[in-house]
C-alpha cells in the first residue's frame, strides 16, 4: 500500500493552490462581507477548466479522476468556503447525475457546457418539509402533452440565482412499494428562463455567505418532456447517488477548511507573544496543534479513499458518509480550536479563523447531516 | 508556423539555494520553478498556437528532473517537450549552454525561437542572443509585445523610456520579458496528458554541430571564484534616542553618505 501521490494529483495541487493564493484567497474576506457572489473567480475557474475536472474530454470536461477534483474543492476551500462550494455543487450535483442518468442528447445540451464552465449548474431537492426525508417532497410534476408542469418550490440551493442549469426533483405520482404508497419521485434538468421558474428569498446565512443560496419557485412552470433525467420514478435513486459524490465533495470542503485554519493557526501561534515568549512554545497550544493535525491528516486519508472509491467501485456510499462525517466534524473542531488559540483576534473578523470557524458549521448539515452520515453508516454495517 | 520555446527550471527563491563544493548550484537538491521570463515566452508562443495553429515545442537543457518543467509547459498547452541531458553538459556557463541548445536547435524545424530575456539564477541574459549568433539568425531582445506579420515578427523592444518597433524576417530569435503577459495556468485535463507525454531525450550524440570543447563546465569559460546564498551583513549600529533627536541624526546619517 503505497500512500505517494502520482505526478498528475502532484502537478495538479501545486495548480490549484497557486490558482487559490492568487485570485481566490485575496478576495476571501470581501466575499464574506458582502455576500456577493464571486463571479470573476467563477469566470476564471471556467477558464481554466475547473468546472469539468472529472467530465471525460468527450463530453467538454476535463477527463480527470475524482481525486483531483477533491484537490481542487480542498485547495480552493483552505482559502475561502464559499468558493470551495461553488465548485462542488456544480460538479458533484449537477454535472455528475446528467454524466450518469443523462440521454446523449442530453448530455450534449447541458453537460457539455456545464463542463466546460460555459453554464453554472445547481442542484435542488431540498424543500420546506422535505430535508433529510426526501419522501416528504411537495413539489409536484405532472405530465401534460409533451410537457411535465411543474409546481413548487425547493429551498436552500446552492448556486441558487447564479446557476443556469438545474437537476430538481418533483413527485411525479404514487406507486405502491411492499404493501405501503409512497410518492414516485422524478428527476427533472430545468434551465433557467424558463416561463413560471422563478427565484425567492436570498438565504441570510452563518458562513460561506458569498454563495448564492435561493429558494427555487415552479409555478405552472412548463419543462419540455425530454428533459426527464433518467427514467420515470428514478428519482429518488438518483438523488441517493448523486448525494453520495456531493457528500465527497462537501468532505473535501471540510477538509480544506480544516487544514486552512490549521495553517494559520500554526503560524499565528509562532508570531503571537504571551508572557516573554511565542505561545507555540507553550506546551497546550503545541498539544492543541498535535491533535488539529492528526485529525486534519485522518480526515485527509479519508476524503481521498472516498475519491479513489468513487473512481474504482460501482457503490461507494458508505466511504462517502464516512469521509463526510469525519471531515465536516473535524473541520468544526479545528477551526474552533483555531479561533481559541487565536484568542481574542480569532473572534474579530480581521483573522481568517472567524470566517472558516463559520463556514465549518454547514459542512456537518448540508446534503446530509452528520447524524444522516451515522444512519448510512450504520446501516451497512449492521445489514 | 513553428515554434521553439527555450526554457530553464530555476530555483525556487521560496525553497533556499544550495550550491555544489564547485561553486555551481545543486540544481539537484532544490526547489525549482519555470524561468518566469521564459513562462512569458512560452506564453507568448501558446497565443500564436492560439491565433494562427502555431506547433509550440519547448526545449530545455539540465538534469533528468528537468523533465517537469516540460510536463508543466505541456500542460499549459504545448504540444512537445524535448530534453537535452548528458553528464558531460553538466556545470555549463551561458556559452556552453547556448552552444548546447543550438546544437539541439539544428535538429529541429523553426520560424521562431522564443527564450526568456534572462533566468533568475543567473541574470546574465546571454544565452538567447548567443544561440541566434550560433545558428546565424536575427534576434531581437527585451519583447514587451509580439505580432506576427505574414513571414515577418513585429516586436515592441523595451527601453529604458521608450519602446523601439522591430520587424524581423523569420526564422528568428526573440527573448521575452517577463511583462510581456500574463501566462496562463495548466488546466487539469493538460496535466494528465502532460504526465502520458511522451518527451524526446537527447545526449551529447544528438547534438549537431558542435565542438566537445564548448560543451559542460570544461567548456565553460566562466569562473567561478565565490559563490554564496546570503549576502553577510555586519551587526548595524544601534542608538537609543528620542524621536526629535532620532529625526536629526539619520538626517545627518543621510547627508553623511550623500543619500541626502
Amino acid at each position: 500500500m503505497d500512500f505517494t501521490l502520482r505526478k498528475e494529483h502532484e502537478m495538479a495541487r501545486a495548480l490549484f493552490k497557486e490558482f487559490a493564493e492568487k485570485e481566490v484567497k485575496p478576495l476571501a474576506q470581501e466575499v464574506d462581507e458582502t455576500e456577493e457572489f464571486p463571479r470573476e473567480t467563477a469566470r476564471k475557474m471556467a477558464k481554466n477548466g475547473f468546472l469539468g475536472i472529472p467530465v471525460p474530454k468527450e463530453y467538454g470536461g476535463q477527463g480527470c479522476d475524482p481525486l483531483t477534483y477533491v484537490m481542487c474543492v480542498e485547495e480552493l476551500s483552505k482559502v475561502c468556503g464559499t468558493t470551495g462550494v461553488i465548485v462542488s455543487a456544480h460538479t458533484s450535483l449537477c454535472c455528475d447525475p446528467i454524466m450518469t442518468f443523462g440521454t446523449e442528447e442530453q448530455k450534449a445540451k447541458y453537460l457539455v457546457p456545464l463542463a466546460k464552465g460555459e453554464k453554472l449548474g445547481a442542484f435542488g431537492l431540498t424543500e420546506p418539509g422535505a430535508g433529510t426525508d426526501a419522501q416528504g417532497q411537495q413539489t409536484k410534476a405532472v405530465l401534460d402533452g409533451d410537457e411535465y408542469v411543474v409546481n413548487g418550490s425547493k429551498i436552500f440551493i446552492t448556486n441558487g440565482k447564479e446557476a443556469d442549469i438545474y437537476v430538481i426533483f418533483a413527485v411525479t405520482g404514487m406507486i405502491e412499494k411492499k404493501g405501503r404508497k409512497i410518492k414516485e419521485i422524478s428527476a427533472f434538468i430545468v434551465e433557467k428562463g424558463t416561463p413560471g421558474f422563478g427565484f425567492g428569498t436570498k438565504e441570510k446565512k452563518m458562513g460561506i455567505r458569498g454563495s448564492s443560496t435561493y429558494e427555487l419557485i415552479f409555478t405552472d412552470c412548463r419543462i419540455p418532456k425530454e428533459n426527464l433525467l433518467g427514467k420515470i420514478g428514478q428519482g429518488f435513486k438518483i438523488a441517493m447517488h448523486t448525494l453520495d459524490g456531493g457528500r465527497i465533495g462537501i468532505a473535501a470542503q471540510a477538509l480544506g477548511i480544516a487544514e486552512g485554519a490549521l495553517e494559520r493557526t500554526i503560524a499565528y501561534t509562532k508570531e503571537r507573544k504571551q508572557f516573554g515568549k511565542s505561545i507555540a512554545a507553550q506546551q497546550n497550544t503545541q498539544f492543541q496543534l498535535a491533535d488539529m493535525a492528526t485529525k486534519v491528516q485522518a480526515a485527509q486519508l479519508l476524503v481521498y479513499k472516498a475519491a479513489m472509491a468513487k473512481a474504482t467501485q460501482k457503490e461507494y456510499g458508505f466511504e462517502a458518509a464516512q469521509a463526510k462525517l469525519y471531515a465536516a466534524e473535524v473541520a468544526m473542531e479545528v477551526t474552533t480550536k483555531a479561533v481559541q488559540l487565536h484568542g481574542g483576534y480569532g473572534y474579530t473578523r480581521e483573522y481568517d479563523v472567524e470566517r472558516m470557524m463559520r463556514d465549518a458549521k454547514i459542512t456537518e448539515i448540508y446534503e446530509g447531516t452528520s447524524e444522516v452520515q451515522r444512519m448510512v453508516i450504520s446501516a451497512a454495517l449492521l445489514k | 508556423m513553428k515554434v521553439v520555446v527555450c526554457i530553464k527550471q530555476v530555483p525556487d527563491t521560496k525553497g533556499g539555494v544550495k550550491f555544489n563544493p564547485d561553486g555551481t548550484l545543486d540544481r539537484a537538491a532544490m526547489m525549482t520553478i519555470m524561468n518566469p521570463d521564459d513562462k512569458a515566452g512560452l506564453e507568448a508562443a501558446l497565443r500564436l498556437k492560439d491565433q494562427y495553429g502555431a506547433e509550440v515545442t519547448v526545449l530545455t537543457m539540465g538534469l533528468p528532473k528537468a523533465e517537469d518543467v516540460l510536463r508543466e509547459a505541456i500542460a499549459m498547452g504545448a504540444d512537445k517537450g524535448v530534453l537535452v541531458t548528458d553528464r558531460v553538459l553538466g556545470g555549463a556557463d551561458t556559452w556552453a549552454t547556448s552552444q548546447t541548445l543550438a546544437g539541439a536547435l539544428r535538429n529541429m524545424d523553426y520560424d521562431l525561437i522564443i527564450t526568456g530575456r534572462q533566468a533568475i539564477d543567473g541574470d546574465t541574459a546571454q544565452v538567447g542572443p548567443q544561440i541566434s549568433e550560433h545558428l546565424n539568425i536575427p534576434v531581437i531582445s527585451y519583447a514587451q509585445n509580439l505580432k506576427i506579420d505574414g513571414d515577418s515578427v513585429i516586436v515592441e523592444r523595451q527601453y529604458d523610456d521608450r519602446y523601439h518597433v522591430l520587424k524581423a524576417k523569420m526564422p528568428c530569435l526573440i527573448t521575452a520579458l517577463a511583462e510581456l503577459n500574463e501566462p496562463r495556468y495548466m488546466t487539469p485535463g493538460g496535466i494528465f496528458d502532460a504526465c502520458k507525454a511522451e518527451i524526446t531525450v537527447w545526449g551529447r550524440a544528438d547534438l549537431k554541430d558542435v565542438e566537445d570543447s564548448n560543451l559542460g563546465l570544461k567548456g565553460s569559460p566562466t569562473q567561478i571564484a565565490k559563490a554564496s546564498d546570503k549576502v553577510r551583513k555586519g551587526a548595524g549600529e544601534k542608538v537609543v534616542l528620542d524621536p526629535s533627536e532620532a529625526v536629526d541624526y539619520i538626517v545627518d546619517k543621510l547627508k553623511v553618505r550623500h543619500v541626502i
